[in-house]
């Protein structure tokens, strides 16, 4: 082998570092450079998933049990019958490639509906329990909170409080029934206020998670390629 | 037409409301990137969610059989890779018996990579992990929700193999655990769809798991209505992450990056504040004109 193991890493770092200069310089402005590194990206992105989709989703799950099935007509080993129940979702794939044929394209409605049909039953119950019930369970709390020892937890009780006029508040506000005047109003207003600042801390946590993303490239620059930084 | 306020003028306000982009670049690399040269540390404050995600940590039960979850890929490792290392190491230290999964294609890999990185830790050089006896990979699986809805009837039927392509009937670890009941805590590292969402409404809130979260920041605000009842504890973003090596005795790259982090913020806010200001005071004196 012209290259061993040590060689291939530090190559693929080279690689992996120059194309984060590439993607990087966009910062600057718009670039050749950049525009090349984007494509790259998005090609072996689209590559690698279907890749890792074919070996460990497609081969294990329906080309070797379909196989074996195959197989056993033939005289090789017995499998059991319910083996064969694998056909029903391969041929739903096959009918939503359809879609790729425009004469027959429609066919692919099919197995949509299928998914559609299988998804909508399988999350409206989970989320009426957990999203709907559930929560309704985790805000109706006692306000005014003690201790086990019966000692007054005045910042539990805050808290309690806070949350129950925010959810109130907030309901209000996505009430449109009714138009926001007076006391209404002013309940709205102060829901509008509440979603403000959940949107300020969503919008601080996004700049952390972007800062995060930033640090993890410059510790690979500085730290995997220069190796100025351990 | 008028001009948009403060794009003409020579004045410091007026300047400030021009400022090119690219300066505001420098600044925030520059504060990233100095702190990496320099041992220095940060006292984290521990919040009371990584509070609590410790506490579930140490009820659940010493040699327990414990779920990971790696719902993310590289792109999110920066801010997760931390958590899902220092969350090993607790689980390893307690003799938990560790099962892997991935509802993300790169999640598996993702896992290996935090198991390398345990195993380079000088305190773990001593600990005999065996792989199949300890811990096992089984490795990605598709079909999102479904995925956990059917581990929740048959976790052999949906992971015949492990990552390596070995049946699961020939791994030590794999004997005896039929369903989601087996396990006595959870824990999803998640980036995303199919992740924490997913696992509280089919896992926890279905079949009674009881798991935490190490989540990224951007989706960790949504994640906030489960803590409690449905989600034991939650770890969100670089922070979360710093914060849990610090309770749980492991530091990590997590708190080694939150100097830079801080730092980066306040160069943030302090720009925030001057656009203000200056905005104001811009359109104040254009209203006087």
């Amino acid at each position: 082998m012209w290259m061993d193991h040590s060689g291939w890493v530090t190559l693929g770092t080279w690689v992996a570092a120059l194309l984060t200069l590439g993607i990087m310089s966009f910062l600057y402005r718009d670039n050749p450079i950049y525009k090349f590194c984007e494509a790259l990206f998005v090609g072996i992105s689209a590559g690698y998933w279907f890749v890792s989709y074919f070996w460990q989703t497609l081969l294990p799950r329906l080309g070797d049990p379909l196989g074996a099935a195959l197989t056993s007509l033939f005289g090789g080993p017995a499998v059991p019958w319910d083996i064969w129940f694998i056909l029903i979702p391969g041929i739903l794939g096959v009918m939503l490639l359809l879609r790729l044929i425009p004469s027959i394209g429609w066919i692919s409605r099919w197995p949509l509906a299928f998914i559609v049909g299988y998804t909508a039953g399988l999350r409206l119950i989970t989320f009426l329990q957990s999203n709907a019930m559930t929560q309704l369970q985790n805000s109706v709390q006692p306000v005014v909170r003690f201790s086990e020892s019966g000692t007054f937890l005045g910042w539990d009780s805050f808290n309690v409080l806070l949350v129950t006029v925010g959810t109130f508040a907030g309901l209000f506000y996505f009430f449109f029934s009714k138009e926001h005047k007076g006391a209404f109003g002013h309940v709205s207003r102060i829901g509008t206020w509440f979603i403000m600042v959940t949107f300020g801390a969503a919008f601080g946590y996004t700049v952390m998670g972007r800062m995060s993303l930033l640090i993890g490239r410059i510790d690979f620059l500085f730290a995997n390629w220069l190796g100025l930084v351990h | 037409m008028a001009d948009p306020v403060g794009t003409q003028g020579n004045g410091l306000f007026d300047r400030l409301m021009r400022i090119d982009r690219r300066i505001i670049f420098v600044f925030i690399g520059v504060a990233l990137i100095f702190p990496l040269f320099f041992d220095i540390s940060q006292k984290i404050p521990v919040s009371p969610e990584v509070v609590m995600t410790n506490d579930a940590f140490n009820a659940a039960p010493d040699g327990g059989l414990v779920l990971f979850s790696f719902d993310y890929d590289p792109p999110s490792a920066p801010e997760l890779q931390p958590m899902a290392v220092a969350a090993l190491k607790v689980a390893m230290r307690k003799h938990m018996r560790i099962v892997i999964i991935g509802l993300w294609p790169q999640g598996p890999q993702q896992a290996n990579m935090a198991l390398a990185s345990v195993r380079a830790d000088p305190r773990f050089a001593d600990a005999k992990l065996t792989y199949g006896v300890d811990y096992v990979n089984l490795g990605f699986q598709a079909g999102n929700e479904a995925v956990i809805q059917k581990m929740g009837s048959d976790i052999p039927t949906t992971f015949p193999r492990d990552y390596a392509g070995t049946p699961v009937e020939q791994i030590p670890i794999m004997k005896g655990i039929k369903n989601l009941g087996n396990f006595d805590f959870m824990v999803n590292i998640s980036a995303g769809y199919p992740g924490t969402r997913e696992w509280v409404q089919f896992g926890a809130d279905r079949f009674g798991l009881i798991m935490v979260s190490g989540s990224t920041a951007v989706q960790t605000t949504e994640m906030f209505p489960y803590v409690g009842k449905q989600l034991k504890g939650i770890m969100g973003g670089m922070r979360g992450a710093a914060e849990f090596e610090q309770i749980s005795g492991n530091p990590g790259k997590a708190l080694k990056f939150m100097v830079g982090q801080s730092v980066a913020h306040v160069i943030v806010i302090a720009f925030i504040v001057i656009g203000n200001v200056a905005y104001f005071a811009t359109r104040k004196r254009k209203a006087g004109a």
